[in-house]
């Protein structure tokens, strides 16, 4: 059942993959496409996660983490820039 | 006792997924950009707390070493989506938005956005060093 279950949901992210995707090109502004951006990596963090599950490996965890922090942080500078003009005054 | 978890872990999984997909769909359907603000810094920030939810217990239950990393993951990710989003909103607020456009905040003062030398600005760093000098 589970390895029913991690396919379905391996589906759902990868499709949110594709929206994101397409929002990412097709941005009528530029915070949209950074929310685009953001919301593109917090769906390749699940992807991480269950791809960890899927491979038995808990390998994973450490990149998941890397990936939490250095989105978190590129968008903040991103939306700064935009902001301000400047990311550290 | 294994079929309970199994049966817990799939529906975690499952909620994730539907979750996500939902945010994301949100991102492209939904109408304007404070609108779309809304959709993904809710439901996928859901969607992945159930997924490290599920991989935190898979791990424990199944292969015997529990381990908290996901739940630093889910912590960190609570903590920072509103702050993406209070960001995202600012820089939307300043592209698009005039200062007439809104309602007025209470108080004296303008939306912290709109107000000219709200930060440090380069008269204010001429008058510091004026005053030092």
């Amino acid at each position: 059942m589970i390895t029913y279950a991690l396919m379905f949901a391996i589906a759902c992210f990868t499709l949110a993959l594709l929206f994101n995707l397409y929002r990412v090109v097709h941005a009528p502004g530029v915070t949209d496409r950074l929310l685009a951006l953001d919301t593109m990596v917090i769906n390749t963090i699940a992807l991480l996660v269950l791809f960890g599950i899927a491979e038995n490996t808990a390998i994973f965890f450490e990149a998941s983490v890397l990936f939490a922090m250095v989105g978190f942080v590129s968008t903040v500078a991103y939306a700064k820039f935009i902001l301000r003009g400047d990311i550290i005054e | 006792m294994e079929l309970f978890w199994e049966i817990v872990i799939s529906a975690l999984m499952v909620i994730g997924g539907v979750f996500g997909l939902v945010g994301s769909y949100g991102l492209v359907k939904l109408p304007d950009p404070m609108t779309r603000l809304h959709a993904p810094t809710k439901a996928t920030t859901v969607g992945v707390g159930s997924v490290l939810i599920a991989s935190m217990l898979y791990f424990a239950v199944f292969r015997d070493d529990l381990s908290l990393h996901e739940l630093m993951i889910t912590l960190f990710l609570f903590l920072t989506a509103p702050i993406t989003a209070h960001f995202i909103a600012k820089a939307n607020m300043h592209r698009d938005w005039k200062a007439e456009d809104l309602p007025r905040p209470q108080g004296d003062g303008q939306w912290a956005i709109y107000e000219i030398d709200s930060d440090t600005s380069a008269e204010e760093l001429d008058e510091a060093e004026e005053a030092e000098s």
